[in-house]
């Protein structure tokens, strides 16, 4: 018993830390990789202008107005001109952050919690559990991305909700894969073994001996799931099969300015650039932070 | 490899099954009786009888399923709620238009891509090889990171609006019954969005072959090679060789994504494809449509990825074996 208890605290912390300076060697590769840097502080701006877009914005970003529809940038003060209804596109860009990051972040983090504990099950229970669980996973991983999302949030019939948890059905596969091949890897180790031969449970040995191995894994390639996504949550409103209007939303605002691209054509595609930039920081931020935390590469 | 065809037919058939059975499901998960997601609002009793008979909504489920899938199989969807045209005909015209996207899209993307890994996998660590990976790395990131429709829209703003020089949409004045892509005219519809559908996955594709081709060149046998005197070509043509299943794979898996990206792209063309004819089943709330469509899409990437399976076993003897 003994020894599972001195086993426990070693193996518990999330991250792997081989060497006392492993967060010195992060920084230190980061300090040689400025691309991550700026991108990683590009990221904070965005989230922290959608956090704080009541005291940032412009103007109102419900208020209409028939004269002002569709001006160009900079016009009396509309920096990024305005909308079909005369609504200022900065402050409906601002605020829109707000409902894309939520919709990029809240999925991640349901199917990393939903698809992780499946895979966790699958991978240690393994026998019919197991092959039960991953034949599933494998139906809806038959599915392209895009085309799953689609089906589950058109017929449960958009919104922002339906929307989300479409885009958590979706990425749930994905993990459970990812977390069921680390816990198979770790399950046959010999410091499970010992674990089980001093007598511990099965809900100890995963707490304490697996989870530390497999949360890695999950948290990297969940991360990365971030700016997919986004992708996706904003190609569903696109259709109009996400947020409703008249919430600010970056790919609702991009399928309704599209009727005007001959009136006013690049103020038209400022709601995609958000879109574009957004997800390509947080794509670089995450392979950056990998491989920066990737204790293999010397 | 009769064998190998064998097993990795048996192993799709499930994937099949499985795929039909959540489009079926998809009828059930919309809110409401089931009967009236499948019926026009409008509907007179007669209908109403019809349809009831048709899907046997009065039947247990797996009955319901298994009359679906053997309708579904003769071609019979049910009808449109929008349009009340039968639903494999809908489906039929907008996925031979899909596919017209497809068979030039694939391969310009398919070419650049393998051709720009191949390049920068094999050039030398020198300036200017460090620019060319460089240049590979950033289009792939690029291409993972923007949304497809805003860059089509992009193109339509710049080629469409600024310069006039393509249309912006539609497929050309005979209309989609008669279009032909030998037709200089119509070919001209083709452009802006067949090169926004080819342009995302050649990244992806350029930073995949490029981690093929230099993870074979640090194997020993190219030492070897170039021990017994190869040039360099010949040498590439033999890391090229090895690099292939892999890059096969990747390739597989683009296609399906440009299936899936088409769906996206294709209603800021007002192309009438299958994107766009599921575009309109969403704001009609056509669910039989929908589910129509998703089934014969998803079928076709259950599809291709078993052929690029069976060429991975073809050209890879080590793949088979597994």
């Amino acid at each position: 018993m003994s020894a599972a208890v001195s086993l426990a605290p070693a193996s518990s912390s999330p991250r792997p830390s081989p060497t006392p300076g492993y967060w010195g060697m992060v920084g230190r590769r980061l300090r040689r990789d400025p691309v991550t840097v700026i991108f990683c502080i590009l990221m904070l701006a965005i989230i922290l202008s959608a956090i704080f877009a009541p005291l940032l914005a412009p103007f109102d970003p419900y208020k209409e107005s028939i004269i002002l529809r569709l001006k160009p940038f900079g016009f009396r003060g509309h920096l990024l001109g305005t909308d079909e209804l005369g609504r200022d596109i900065l402050a409906r860009i601002l605020y829109g952050g707000q409902t894309s990051l939520l919709m990029g972040v809240v999925p991640v983090i349901v199917a990393g919690l939903v698809g992780g504990t499946l895979g966790v099950v699958a991978g240690y229970a393994g026998g019919w559990v197991g092959t039960l669980i991953m034949r599933v996973m494998d139906v809806f991983y038959a599915f392209p991305s895009v085309l799953l999302a689609v089906a589950i949030s058109g017929a449960m019939g958009g919104g922002m909700l339906n929307g989300m948890i479409a885009l958590a059905l979706v990425f749930i596969p994905a993990v459970c894969r990812v977390a069921e091949t680390a816990t198979t890897q770790v399950r046959n180790l010999d410091f499970v073994e010992a674990a089980r031969a001093t007598g511990a449970g099965h809900l100890m040995i995963i707490r304490h001996h697996l989870l530390g191995n497999v949360l890695a894994p999950v948290l990297v390639y969940a991360s990365s799931l971030v700016s997919v996504s986004i992708l996706l949550a904003s190609g569903l409103s696109f259709l109009g099969l996400g947020v409703r209007p008249p919430i600010p939303d970056w790919g609702l605002m991009l399928s309704t300015l599209r009727q005007a691209i001959y009136v006013q054509p690049w103020v038209c595609a400022v709601p995609g650039a958000a879109i574009f930039i957004t997800s390509m920081c947080f794509n670089l931020v995450s392979d950056g932070l990998r491989s920066a935390m990737d204790v293999r590469i010397k | 490899m009769a064998r190998t065809i064998l097993w990795r037919l048996i192993y799709a058939l499930p994937i099949g099954f499985g795929v039909s059975l959540v489009c079926f499901m998809l009828v059930y998960l919309a809110p409401g009786d089931p009967l009236q997601t499948v019926l026009p609002p409008d509907a007179n009793a007669e209908m109403i009888e019809i349809v009831k008979r048709a899907y046997g909504f009065d039947k247990p489920l797996p009955v319901q399923f298994v009359n679906w899938l053997w309708r579904a199989a003769h071609g019979d969807f049910g009808l449109s709620v929008a349009t009340r045209r039968p639903v494999s005909l809908e489906v039929g015209g907008a996925l031979i238009n899909t596919l017209e996207l497809a068979i030039f899209a694939v391969p310009i993307s398919f070419v650049i891509g393998a051709g720009m890994g191949t390049i920068a996998g094999c050039v030398q660590p020198t300036r200017l090889g460090r620019a060319i990976d460089r240049l590979v790395t950033g289009t792939a990131v690029m291409g993972v990171s923007v949304p497809n429709y805003w860059l089509g829209l992009v193109m339509v703003i710049v080629f469409a609006v600024e310069l006039s020089w393509l249309p912006a949409s539609g497929m050309g004045s005979n209309g989609s019954d008669n279009f032909s892509a030998f037709h200089p005219d119509d070919l001209r519809y083709l452009v802006l969005p067949v090169i926004t559908l080819a342009m995302v996955p050649v990244g992806i594709i350029a930073r995949t072959t490029r981690a093929a081709v230099l993870e074979v060149r640090s194997q020993d046998f190219v030492t070897t090679l170039r021990a017994k005197g190869l040039n360099e070509w010949a040498v590439i043509r033999h890391v090229l060789k090895n690099a292939a299943p892999g890059m096969l794979a990747v390739m597989g898996l683009q296609f399906g994504y440009l299936m899936g990206g088409s769906i996206l792209v294709e209603p800021v063309f007002a192309w009438p494809g299958s994107g766009t004819l599921l575009g309109r089943a969403i704001v009609n709330r056509d669910v039989p449509v929908l589910q129509g469509a998703i089934l014969c899409l998803s079928l076709i990437f259950v599809a291709t990825n078993l052929v690029v399976d069976l060429l991975q076993a073809a050209i890879d003897p080590r793949v088979r074996r597994a």
